[in-house]
């Protein structure tokens, strides 16, 4: 955090000079560890492993926060006879179909509940990988993926039957208990490498600071997420923390720190495959074929989501305006259908096999910045027209020039046929809009001068791009081009390049009713009288005023800051915030104190707006067969779930298990120590002759990498190697090695050292140091390569690409791909030039027994 | 003498108010005469950093027409007035000449760019979205599904975008049936 969100990182400094103990996890020793209590290091892609053993010893030792797990989480519900643990099935949930390599999730519901999660997409099997029997079948690109459930999650048919004692057998607890049983100190410290005693200090120490009177947090960025069981580590964090009763309180939380400007507002206002605005899902073209069965999943549900008829009009209305109405389902036909996986990843994949033709990149760097490089720049290699916007000569502008390919012979210049537009754009000093930050915060900047030249802002360019299309396309007859036609798209221009008003593009997200802009997501309505491009960005506009822009200064408000910016939901600062009081609606504690019913004024009260119904009492109780909003008792703080609970274990929504479980990265240098399984059963592998896996355990590519941030640099370096300040402050890429490694392989401290995968062959300057530690795993040393993974051959700090290492393997539910943990090997000295490069790419894959004759 | 030993700094230091030094007592003649280039600012506009998410405020300075100065936002209560050295640096982000300011273009096949106008460059982009669309058009998937899309045009954002491009970007692209439309967001 130190590294790459420093100045986030004074909140941790603060609370440490205020008497926080700072445990710091990673696999390299960084500022973050000097300024912690302590660090301890980890075997990357462990992490399951290190948070089962955590949430293991809160289980043995009875330190959950018993009142709030009893209130607020699903650790009561009992679940149904079918199903089987992975304790059962070493290493499977009950429902496995080794044939298509998925689960059928039917089993993982809760008892007397209708199981009513819809289907996923239509699998089909697919040979196994080159790397031999150990890899089963799996998926193939067809499948649907989990986020297509949107925001609410996947949905369960009602509340459970509960039992509070929480000893029934087959209740939520007991089954925790006995999954996790496995976890114990001795086995984390064989499979993460850490210290038997280390581990149980950090053990003690988050209980001991949890319950009524303190909370922990918990923060993690993509060192969690980038690996195929990466939405299983955050699910084993929630565990953690709902066990302890540190969601929804103040100085609680898992706290996700992302790295760019507004990636957050990226996945809620989506540039995402599978998402419209708000986490609606985009329809399916066979479950969805109208807008009854889009939202019949949901449509009714207890819960906020239950609304979700209301959030997709409102949304049709926003783009289609008048020409939506009721008689034609609000021109929901209009919206083109998925059938599967259409990702990033996907895209390439169309790239190079010829389908994909025209491709638009929006200030990203592909050739650099994803897994396996080449085959990004191969794909590009292989389109007919490219549109790059970006403030600099990135490399995925280049690639047909100067790509490491053209050293190679593997790509020549002059029989590439892609056709590059290369377009300036505008940088943050020269347009209007709105971020949204890690914490949903959406803050508004202010235009302070005009662009130079031709760089325009992305907004000019879609907009006019649009505006173009559509003067192309007014005259036509065709059906096709009927949603270009009744596109909403005249926004106000200003100033010299006709730029279009920023403001009038967010008022169009917030939203409007009959008597002008809305005030909040409430008020939205399904039969088409309101409008909202964004529904849980409904109320940035509220009152026709700008809110995302608000200023207030934190020295003269409360230190929740409820006057600087606008946070989504209704400016809610911290989320389920209803869990900071007990089920009376008291505060925990005093210390803790955040929101609390106030019984004279009849509703919630504290220094944040409720993330709650704000007049609805704690002692309210729903009728019968209330639904959405009316369906949630007044002790129920998760308000999108539709049993109102905080989900230890999770009936529906996940495709590879309701519980996490340890598993190997697909690179991994070792067995599993806990299953016969060895990684994520149903994790998405990317055939392809370019993107072989290496074996397990294997002596051809016997280290441990991960890639990560220097302070000094951004992602894939288009912001910052061309700057001259950075570029001096961290000018070369390099890789960390132990003394140990350096010992080993014979490298060399500032010497030069190649690094080699069945991908490709990099080389970087020699960092001998001990903030990589050895680290001893099943009886054996196990040694890593750190690779800061920001450099490309443009700008002015030049150097190999650390993602060119890396394979393609996916995430199953959200197609997110391994890029945190995977094998290689190191050598001193640098790497080929030429035709010598693939060469020795081949030999070390032949050596490995994993090159084909195909290839 | 004290006129003598005044003009001595550590004299003054240690005579003086500003004991630590950081004030008068380390001024000299000249530099008492200099001032900030934030001063004189005809314009301040509030901003935010465009790098990591933390989401800094940023007070950008402006004096005819350019940028002087991009410094913390001390109003703020995410970040105090205080830049890492990626946010200390975005003045040399927006201003230094490292900066693509012209359209480029490259035709299929050749070996170097070449200038195109932007008006020109604008309308061959439209013209290949058209037809690029029209040849890829999918009415229906093989089961016979409508889907009314198409395959062939892809995209692929920063998240360095703001709200209000993602915005128009989903939009335009989501009433094109273009559906492989991905961010940063996902990797």
């Amino acid at each position: 955090m130190a590294e790459a969100h420093p100045v986030g990182f004074q909140w941790v400094v603060e609370a440490k000079r205020r008497g926080a103990r700072i445990v710091h996890i990673d696999p390299r020793f960084t500022r973050t560890s000097a300024l912690a209590h302590e660090f301890m290091s980890v075997r990357a892609g462990t992490d399951i492993a290190l948070l089962g053993g955590l949430i293991n010893y809160v289980l043995t030792h009875e330190r959950d926060f018993r009142d709030y797990v009893t209130a607020y989480t699903n650790a009561g519900a009992i679940l149904r006879e079918e199903f089987a643990d992975t304790e059962d099935l070493d290493g499977l949930f009950s429902g496995f179909d080794p044939d298509t390599g998925s689960y059928d999730v039917a089993s993982w519901a809760y008892e007397n509940v209708p199981d009513v999660s819809p289907a996923v997409g239509k699998e089909r099997w697919v040979e196994p990988t080159n790397r031999g029997p150990s890899v089963g079948g799996r998926r193939d690109d067809e499948a649907a993926t989990v986020e297509q459930f949107g925001s609410g999650g996947a949905t369960v048919g009602g509340k459970p039957k509960v039992d509070p004692t929480l000893q029934h057998p087959r209740c939520v607890y007991q089954v925790l208990k006995r999954h996790f049983a496995r976890y114990t100190p001795a086995a984390v410290a064989e499979i993460c490498g850490v210290d038997i005693e280390q581990f149980l200090d950090v053990a003690r120490a988050i209980t001991e600071n949890s319950g009524r009177e303190r909370t922990t947090a918990w923060v993690y960025s993509v060192g969690w997420t980038q690996h195929t069981v990466g939405a299983q580590n955050i699910r084993s964090a929630s565990i953690l923390q709902l066990l302890l009763g540190n969601i929804g309180r103040p100085g609680g939380g898992i706290l996700a720190l992302r790295g760019h400007a507004s990636i957050q507002g990226s996945t809620d206002v989506p540039t995402l495959f599978n998402l419209l605005p708000g986490y609606l899902p985009m329809p399916d073209a066979h479950r969805h074929p109208d807008i009854d069965s889009y939202v019949r999943a949901d449509e009714g549900r207890i819960g906020f989501w239950g609304n979700i008829r209301a959030y997709a009009v409102s949304l049709l209305k926003a783009y289609w305006g008048d020409h939506a109405t009721a008689a034609n389902d609000f021109r929901y036909d209009h919206l083109p259908r998925l059938t599967g996986d259409h990702g990033t990843y996907q895209t390439v994949r169309d790239q190079l096999a010829g389908r994909g033709k025209g491709y638009f990149l929006a200030g990203e760097n592909p050739a650099v910045g994803s897994a396996n490089g080449k085959l990004q720049r191969l794909g590009m290699a292989n389109l007919e027209w490219l549109v790059v916007r970006d403030m600099r000569l990135i490399e995925s502008a280049t690639f047909w020039k100067d790509g490491p390919e053209i050293d190679t012979g593997e790509l020549d210049t002059e029989r590439i046929g892609t056709e590059v537009f290369f377009l300036p754009a505008a940088s943050h000093a020269e347009k209007d809009g709105t971020f949204t930050n890690t914490q949903r915060l959406l803050q508004w900047h202010e235009k302070a001068v005009e662009p130079p030249e031709e760089a325009r802002s992305d907004l000019w360019f879609y907009y006019h791009l649009g505006r173009i299309i559509r003067e192309k396309l007014a005259d036509s007859t065709d059906p096709r081009d009927l949603p270009v036609q009744e596109l909403t798209w005249s926004y106000p221009t200003e100033g010299p390049h006709a730029e279009p008003s920023a403001q009038a593009v967010l008022a169009e997200m917030s939203g409007f009713g009959p008597d002008g802009p809305l005030s909040g997501y409430p008020q939205l309505r399904a039969d088409g009288s309101t409008s909202s491009g964004c529904w849980i960005y409904c109320g940035v506009y509220a009152d026709g005023h700008n809110q995302a822009a608000n200023r207030q200064p934190y020295s003269e408000q409360s230190w929740v800051a409820p006057g600087w910016a606008w946070a989504w939901p209704d400016n809610r600062r911290i989320l389920y915030n209803r869990a900071s009081a007990d089920p009376q609606g008291r505060p925990w504690s005093e210390r803790k104190r955040y929101l609390w019913w106030d019984e004279e004024q009849r509703r919630w009260a504290g220094p944040d707006r409720p993330d709650f119904e704000a007049e609805k009492p704690p002692d309210f109780q729903p009728e019968p067969n209330a639904t959405a909003q009316d369906g949630l008792a007044g002790d129920e703080p998760f308000i999108m779930q539709a049993d109102g609970k905080g989900w230890l274990f999770a009936p529906a929504g996940l495709l590879d298990g309701p519980l996490p479980t340890h598993y190997e990265p697909v690179e991994s240098p070792v067995p599993n120590s806990l299953y016969g399984q060895q990684e994520n059963p149903i994790f998405r592998p990317y055939q392809h002759a370019g993107n072989r896996y290496h074996p397990i355990d294997s002596d051809v590519y016997p280290y441990v990498f991960t890639t990560y941030r220097l302070t000094e640099h951004h992602t894939a370096g288009g912001m910052s190697r061309m700057l001259p300040y950075l570029s001096e402050l961290q000018p070369e890429f390099f890789c960390e090695v132990s003394p140990a490694l350096a010992r080993e392989r014979g490298l060399r401290h500032l010497g030069w050292a190649t690094i080699v995968s069945a991908r490709s062959a990099i080389e970087a300057r020699v960092m001998v140091t001990d903030r990589i530690r050895p680290l001893r795993v099943r009886g054996r040393v196990v040694h890593q390569v750190g690779l800061p993974y920001h450099w490309g051959t443009n700008g002015l700090s030049i150097g190999d690409a650390a993602n060119d290492l890396l394979p393609i393997a996916l995430e199953p539910n959200v197609d997110i791909q391994e890029s945190k943990a995977a094998t290689c090997d190191i050598r001193p000295g640098r790497r080929p030039r030429g035709r010598a490069l693939p060469e020795l790419v081949r030999t070390y894959r032949r050596r490995a027994g994993i090159e084909r004759s195909d290839s | 003498m004290r006129r003598w030993l005044n003009k001595w700094p550590l004299f003054r230091q240690l005579t003086g108010s500003d004991r630590l030094g950081l004030g008068s007592a380390v001024q000299s003649g000249r530099s008492r005469q200099m001032r900030a280039r934030t001063e004189n600012a005809e314009k301040v506009a509030k901003s935010i950093c465009p790098y990591c998410a933390v989401g800094c405020g940023q007070r950008i300075f402006v004096s005819n027409g350019t940028i002087t100065q991009i410094e913390g936002d001390s109003d703020s209560p995410i970040s105090r007035g205080r830049l890492c050295p990626k946010g200390s640096a975005s003045k040399q982000l927006v201003t230094s000449p490292t900066r693509e300011r012209w359209v480029r273009y490259r035709r299929p096949y050749a070996t170097d760019w070449e200038y195109l106008p932007l008006d020109t460059a604008m309308d061959m982009i439209a013209d290949r979205v058209i037809e690029t669309r029209e040849r890829t058009w999918q009415k229906t998937d093989e089961a016979g599904a409508p889907v009314q899309r198409t395959e062939g045009i892809a995209s692929l954002g920063g998240a360095a975008l703001d709200n209000e491009e993602n915005y128009l970007m989903k939009k335009l692209y989501t009433a094109l049936g273009a559906v492989q439309i991905e961010n940063q967001a996902r990797i």
